[in-house]
């Protein structure tokens, strides 16, 4: 089962769950499971024709999925997979 | 290169003793000049170590002043330096810590105008703002001068850290930070530190860090977090190291690059647009409503902030935090005047526009300036936050 670790900026779409565990076999079949239990996420992780948004990167375990299969990256029982947003805080 | 007097001998023995560093990477230090933008969170650690460090010029960037709220995690500064101009309250304390270096402060706000000629004469720039126009800007001018930049950013107990634009020995260049992130998120997407909130520690770690990359870059010892991205999540004791790597898109130093100066980072990340979008809505000011609850006519307060934000200081309304308003049209009146405040004004304003657009109200009216306005020239009994 791979794990997704959800970023504190998207924590608020997921009733402040840190993390998720997927059954999915690939990097899209879990967001798509993340996406369908917490259906506000959608809206901030995907653009209208599906695709990930710019400011965010998925990483599967030390990689950016960009320089594996993308979304169709193969998952592990043991991956993790992080949500990546930018942030940009600091002196305030 | 500088050399050391008797005195700096002494005050820096212990890094003359690390084998790897030695005189010759404290003379590195001495002879560095490097810009710290943002005397805040992150700034706070930054510059006491760095001036500790012996770096011999350190140039300020701020055009804040110290305030009440900055003292739960901005270390650099005590009760005495409230009013006072960051830059120069932290040009004291550094001085202080370490007169055998100089230090250079800018009061002001650094942009597209000014950063080419402020950053030019540093070696290197370490980036504590706190908004996304800015991390665009320091990071663009960086690439465009051909500086290194130390970056950091932090939110509630989340960190990250990174080493932007750095040449290694080979003359390889590393990744920037629009290589990471190609686009900054909507406005209104990822809150600010001051909506947000920041566990106070955290800057210190992620400063500290910081630093010591500096450090690391200046004196040529160790492997610089070139290439990687650190993640430190303190709540949980997470951390991660994940690998970036150059984007042949990059628009600054990909394969076509279409961007040869600064741009207006204020447009690129969204924020003057939203501003004109944003349809107004009718307001009371805090006097209105000081009437409206002395004249006993019957009126409906709702205040959209959270609960834990209510519990610091409240005006009595009913809440209804703004996530949850698009839901709760059956709880608004229709038959009264309904005044609704948040903080500032800010989400009370977007509730109304919601409540208008979807269950087309008429009778909601903002309250101008949030319960802010209202402790301040009301109610001064009430916390502020």
């Amino acid at each position: 089962m791979a794990t997704i670790i959800i970023p504190t900026p998207l924590r608020k779409f997921t009733d402040n769950k840190s993390s998720f565990d997927s059954d999915g076999s690939t990097v899209q079949a879990a967001l798509d499971q993340l996406v369908g239990e917490y259906d506000t996420l959608g809206k901030q992780l995907l653009t209208e024709d599906g695709r990930l948004r710019s400011f965010l990167k998925v990483y599967v375990g030390d990689e950016d999925i960009q320089q594996l299969d993308g979304t169709k990256t193969a998952l592990n029982s043991d991956t993790v997979v992080s949500i990546i947003p930018a942030i940009a805080g600091g002196v305030q | 290169m500088a050399e050391l007097n008797k005195e700096e001998f002494k005050r820096y023995s212990r890094h003359l003793i690390i084998p790897e560093f030695g005189l010759e990477g404290q003379k590195r230090l001495k002879a560095a000049k490097v810009l710290v933008v943002g005397a805040g969170g992150l700034g706070s650690p930054l510059l006491q170590y760095l001036a500790a460090a012996g770096i011999g010029k350190i140039g300020i960037v701020d055009f804040d002043v110290v305030e009440d709220s900055n003292l739960q995690r901005q270390v650099l500064f005590g009760v005495a330096d409230l009013g006072k101009s960051k830059a120069q309250a932290a040009k004291e304390r550094l001085l202080n810590l370490n007169p055998h270096i100089e230090i250079q402060t800018y009061e002001t706000r650094i942009s597209s105008e000014n950063a080419l000629e402020i950053i030019k004469d540093y070696d290197l720039v370490a980036d504590g703002t706190d908004n996304f126009p800015t991390r665009y800007l320091i990071n663009d001018a960086c690439v465009l001068l051909d500086k290194p930049n130390v970056y950091a950013s932090i939110f509630r107990f989340e960190g990250q850290l990174s080493v932007f634009n750095y040449v290694d020995a080979e003359g390889v260049r590393g990744p920037n930070y629009r290589d990471l992130f190609p686009e900054p998120p909507p406005p209104g997407l990822v809150p600010s530190c001051a909506e947000g909130g920041v566990i106070g520690v955290l800057p210190g770690i992620l400063g500290s860090l910081q630093a010591n990359e500096v450090i690391k870059l200046l004196s040529g010892v160790g492997e610089p977090l070139s290439g990687r991205l650190f993640l430190f999540d303190a709540s949980s004791f997470q951390t991660r190291t994940l690998k970036v790597r150059r984007d042949p898109a990059n628009p600054l130093n990909g394969e076509n690059p279409t961007q040869t100066e600064l741009i207006d980072y204020q447009q690129f990340c969204g924020i003057g647009d939203t501003a004109a979008e944003e349809r107004a809505v009718k307001e009371v000011d805090v006097e209105d409503l000081k009437s409206l609850q002395e004249s006993g006519e019957q009126f409906q307060l709702i205040d959209v902030r959270e609960p834990y934000e209510y519990e610091i200081a409240n005006l009595e309304g009913e809440l209804i935090p703004l996530g949850v308003i698009a839901d709760a049209a059956l709880k608004i009146k229709r038959d009264q005047k309904v005044v609704i405040h948040c903080r500032s004004g800010k989400r009370s304003a977007k509730a109304i526009r919601t409540l208008e657009d979807l269950h087309g109200f008429d009778n909601l009216y903002n309250l101008k300036g949030g319960i802010l306005a209202y402790a301040e020239e009301v109610n001064p009994e009430l916390n502020v936050y």
